[in-house]
């Protein structure tokens, strides 16, 4: 009796608050998806969504969201694996984790210089007799600072899935004759996929996304999912199609989740304590 | 053995030189009498001087400030209220389906919420400014207080509950003197992280704030695309500071490194 009103109790003002901030926006996106310019119920939207210029956006965002996950993996698994074997280990984590407090803004902002015709890059490459270069506003920039940001995000799971690692199992794989590499993707890799998933997860879905960096330093060449919805919303005021994006992108997030997702063994045992 | 140990000691001290310059590079600069961020000429502190003597940036940094820190409150309040409910409830179907509600938000691209958040704003009619800005900043927050908080309140063991009741305990005696008392570090730990996140975002605010009200990411957005200002610089450098203390303070009182810092991307 008194667990079934302490339970409304508490309950109702969060289910309420769940129900308009997150059922009602996405109800109102897919609402909004269906009617033209001109407040018309119509698929007009759709249609639009599937002509080769929202296509091809869609596949450049993916392909830049895959390279830009790939890149961050690449160098963030070898660091989280090398983490895990110094001494105070947490407090090298902290040291790796700190920069991803600091304001994506101003990080991005940094670039700008660096990246800049007279920044340090320039002036470091005219040492060598190269000439001035245009770094900024390339794919290369966009994707560098990309991965410069999300690399945080990617060792943070690894670091953790690695650091669960029974250790004991690295030693049996050497003992029965594996090689360092085989040792590694026959007992490691597999081990930490979870760690692996998490992290993907938590960088494709907002590469997918990203509108300020493209506005930054790819100086509106790159245009991503995000800077489409974007410039939809606020710029043309076109909220229908807009919101037709919006529902792709979170289409496209669903199936990544389900692809990255993995069997959750109590609630919130997923490893990643999102 | 040994050569693989001397590569990854430098491998991880080039990834610390790559995370750690462009920090270093922007506060540097922001002692540049130049105003450039490319030639150093002589130190100077007039950056810093112009932070402060700008009340328009004076104004946006306190509106930042009053943003994080309501949010923070309201949201925690409200999360903790959640994940209390969450763990009333006994089916494990419906605690899912609601566990997976609260994700959609912390997964969720921010330009999605922005967007999103945007049409809600205008169809139930609240003014875009600092309303909007705050609520949205407290919805992003509460799923992470939950996230934060619910793990403690499972471990609580619910014989502890039971036990208060015998007693005599009232509703209200449970909430204060048995289970906020327990979950405290999660509480500490959600309230913390909802003032980083909110602190940290730009595109979901960016989509929410009118003409009249700006928050700091949202200015040095709009800076940062007129070009380089070494107010900027400035700034960071009060920034890295002020996230330097936050973050050590947060690290030795709660001092339990097991729990991650941080995990996922800033909204």
């Amino acid at each position: 009796m008194q667990n079934s009103s302490n339970r409304s109790f508490y309950l109702i003002p969060y289910l309420a608050w769940m129900l308009l901030f997150v059922v009602a926006p996405i109800v109102l996106v897919i609402y909004f998806s269906l009617f033209d310019l001109h407040g018309n119920f119509s698929f007009v939207n759709y249609q639009n969504f599937f002509t080769s210029v929202y296509l091809k956006l869609t596949l450049s965002s993916f392909w830049y969201a895959l390279l830009i996950t790939g890149f961050t993996l690449l160098i963030a698994y070898p660091t989280a694996y090398w983490l895990t074997k110094t001494k105070h280990k947490q407090l090298w984590l902290l040291l790796i984790i700190i920069p991803s407090w600091i304001n994506l803004l101003l990080k991005t902002y940094a670039f700008i210089g660096i990246f800049g015709v007279f920044g340090p890059i320039n002036a470091f490459l005219s040492q060598f007799g190269i000439d001035q270069q245009q770094i900024l506003y390339t794919d290369f920039s966009f994707i560098f600072v990309s991965v410069y940001i999300f690399i945080p995000f990617m060792i943070l799971p690894i670091f953790n899935s690695l650091d669960k690692m029974n250790p004991t199992l690295i030693d049996a794989s050497r003992d029965l004759g594996a090689s360092t590499w085989k040792t590694f993707t026959k007992v490691i890799f597999p081990l930490t996929i979870n760690g692996v998933k998490s992290g993907i997860q938590a960088v494709f879905i907002p590469s997918l996304s990203l509108f300020m960096i493209t506005r930054l330093i790819a100086g509106n060449k790159v245009i991503t999912l995000g800077t489409a919805i974007e410039q939809q919303f606020l710029v043309t005021q076109n909220w229908g199609m807009g919101s037709t994006i919006a529902v792709f992108l979170i289409l496209f997030m669903v199936i990544i989740m389900m692809l990255t997702g993995q069997k959750d063994k109590g609630v919130l045992s997923n490893g990643q304590n999102k | 053995m040994d050569r693989t140990s001397k590569f990854s000691k430098v491998y991880l001290a080039l990834v610390f030189i790559i995370l750690y310059t462009p920090i270093f590079y922007l506060i540097f600069y922001s002692f540049n009498s130049g105003g450039t961020m490319s030639s150093f000429e002589s130190f100077t502190w007039e950056h810093y001087a112009a932070v402060f003597s700008d009340t328009r940036l004076v104004m946006i940094l306190i509106n930042t400030i009053i943003i994080a820190l309501l949010s923070a409150l309201l949201s925690t309040v409200i999360g903790v209220i959640g994940a209390i409910g969450i763990m009333y409830l006994r089916t494990r179907k419906t605690r899912n389906t609601l566990l997976s509600l609260n994700n959609v938000l912390v997964v969720s691209p921010d330009v999605i919420i922005g967007a999103s958040f945007l049409i809600l704003f205008t169809m139930v009619g609240v003014k875009l400014g600092f309303a909007s800005v705050l609520i949205s900043h407290i919805a992003f927050s509460v799923p992470i207080v939950v996230i934060m908080v619910l793990p403690k309140l499972q471990e609580m063991s619910s014989t502890l509950i039971d036990a208060a009741l015998d007693l005599g305990a009232t509703k209200r005696d449970i909430l204060t003197r048995v289970i906020i008392p327990y979950i405290k570090p999660g509480i500490f730990a959600g309230f913390f992280l909802a003032l980083t996140y909110s602190l940290d975002d730009f595109a979901v605010t960016f989509f929410v704030t009118g003409n009249g009200f700006t928050t700091l990411s949202v200015e040095i957005y709009s800076m940062a695309r007129a070009g380089i200002t070494l107010t900027i610089n400035a700034l960071s450098g009060l920034i890295f500071i002020v996230t330097l203390l936050l973050v050590l303070g947060y690290y030795f009182v709660t001092n339990r490194p097991k729990n991650p810092l941080r995990t996922g991307v800033p909204k």
